[in-house]
């Protein structure tokens, strides 16, 4: 990565804060690392503070609660109030467990802006089969709760196998609840959702279908509901242009600290992504080794080098390339160009065999802390 | 989507409106995503603040930059916020 130093250093605009790994779900498709109970300690009230501050002295404005579930944490109000003095757009991420009127309300006032429930399905018996937890009810109440009391709300469905026949329902269910926006997130391949992907990556034509059943829907509630449809890059011949460019307008911060260029970094290898309680964000932002790894296009090599497209997609994922090909600096190879493109073929392939046994051998692994120990030995 | 001339017209409530030192800009703001307005874009919506309907607001900027002849552009620029949502009339 020579000659990272000419580059023009745009400022952050989205601050992702992960305030915990702690959740009482257990999505098979989660995407934090699989080795999350690894990673216990969290940041002290103080820290977050002070990490707000200044990432909104440098420009951030829109600013993520997430986790892991954020409501674990107690002092989220305190966290609100003080994003809400700074002048942040605050964005609560939560999967609505835990999640009562009375908080409804006290969120509210300290300042928060949006919240945004994920519901795992359309039927009680696959949402709560999905997450591992009984919550099918409580959610639909909060998504009502959340419009009572006039939030603009966002309801995020992440689709795979075991969901994307639900697609009409979904629709309906988002028309009825009265969302503002249906995120439909076909699932991305990292995380949790690569460990199970043979089970959940739907085949090109259950895909297809879905497609079109919700861009239809688009038209029907136009002027009512925004549907955002994110796609699944398997079945793409390019890739996304990941993080709008590395280093450019994600920062994400870690609940132990760690500062991330995009939230699955922390597993490619020489990084060295530093700590909040170390650096200020502005020396993080700047000048430390992991944001400007992957900044610009010096690190890349062919074919990236030489297309006329890195303009665009930036090369792809490099946490991607790096969890499907071990190369890191290399194309993502969800892109056709890309030498490993094969690696995706086989994916889809092997998933589509999976889908047609009849019976799986393969158990979904929920993410819950006994399964993130077994990933966290096997890894060390 | 038109523009009702008659009924009054006023900011989004689940969308926000704010001046960004850093980017020197104003910008709306809504769940996961914030748009960058010119000049002229964030003068009109700053009117749209449920006191006024679209002659009033087409008076009140050419009045304040002194100049005739916005009626279009205005309008334009409305119907457009209209349909994004930055904006509401009922
Ligand atoms: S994806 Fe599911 S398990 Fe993972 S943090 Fe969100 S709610 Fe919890
Ligand atoms: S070769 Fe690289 S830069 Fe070109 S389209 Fe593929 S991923 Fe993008």
């Amino acid at each position: 990565m020579a000659g990272y130093n000419n580059i023009k250093i745009t400022p952050p605009r989205w601050l992702l804060a992960e305030l915990t790994y702690a959740c009482p779900l257990q999505c098979p498709y989660c995407s934090n690392p699989l080795d999350y109970a690894k990673y216990q300690s969290e940041l002290s009230t103080d820290d977050w503070k002070r990490v707000l501050t200044e990432a909104r002295k440098m420009g951030a404005v829109q600013l993520g609660f997430s986790g892991g579930e954020p409501l674990t944490r107690q002092d989220l109000p305190e966290l609100v109030r003080h994003a809400r003095e700074l002048g942040y757009y605050s964005n609560l991420i939560t999967s609505g467990y835990g999640l009562t009127e009375d908080k409804i309300i006290e969120l509210k006032q300290a300042g928060l802006d949006h919240i945004q429930v994920s519901i795992q399905a359309s039927s009680q018996e696959l949402n709560d089969h999905l997450a591992g937890t009984s919550s099918y009810f409580h959610k639909k109440e909060v998504a009502h709760l959340v419009k009572k009391h006039g939030y603009p709300m966002v309801l995020c469905v992440v689709i795979h196998r075991e969901n994307i026949h639900q697609m009409p329902q979904i629709l309906a269910m988002a028309e009825e609840l009265e969302a503002d926006y249906l995120e439909l997130a076909n699932t991305q391949y990292y995380g949790w959702a690569h460990a199970n992907r043979d089970l959940l990556l739907p085949t090109q034509e259950q895909f297809k279908a879905a497609e079109q059943i919700a861009q239809a829907y688009k038209e029907k509630v136009a002027g009512k509901m925004k549907i955002y449809y994110v796609v699944p890059d398997f079945y793409e011949d390019r890739p996304k242009a990941c993080m709008n460019g590395w280093g450019t307008t994600f920062l994400t911060i870690a609940p132990d600290g760690v500062a991330l260029p995009c939230h699955s970094a922390r597993d490619l290898p020489g990084l060295d992504c530093p700590d909040v309680k170390a650096f200020s964000i502005e020396q993080i932002w700047n000048e430390s080794k992991a944001f400007n790894f992957f900044r610009g296009q010096d690190w890349m090599q062919e074919p990236c080098r030489s297309c006329d497209e890195k303009d665009k997609d930036f090369g792809g994922c490099r946490c991607q390339a790096y969890l499907l090909t071990g190369d890191m600096y290399g194309a993502d190879p969800v892109c056709a160009k890309s030498p490993d493109h094969h690696v995706i073929e086989q994916a889809i392939a092997s998933a589509e065999a999976t889908a047609k046994m009849t019976v799986t051998e393969k158990p979904l692994i929920f993410r819950n802390s006994k399964n993130s120990r077994k990933f966290s030995t096997e890894n060390s | 989507m038109a523009i009702n001339p008659d009924q009054i017209i006023k900011f989004s409530p689940t969308h926000r409106l704010q001046w960004e030192e850093v980017q020197q800009k104003d910008v709306i703001l809504y769940p996961e995503g914030m748009v960058e307005l010119n000049q002229s874009s964030a003068e009109i919506l700053k009117l749209c603040d449920g006191s006024r309907n679209l002659e009033r607001i087409i008076a009140d900027l050419e009045q304040k930059f002194e100049t005739t002849g916005l009626k279009d552009d205005i309008t334009g620029f409305l119907e457009v916020a209209l349909k994004n949502g930055w904006i509401q009339q009922h």
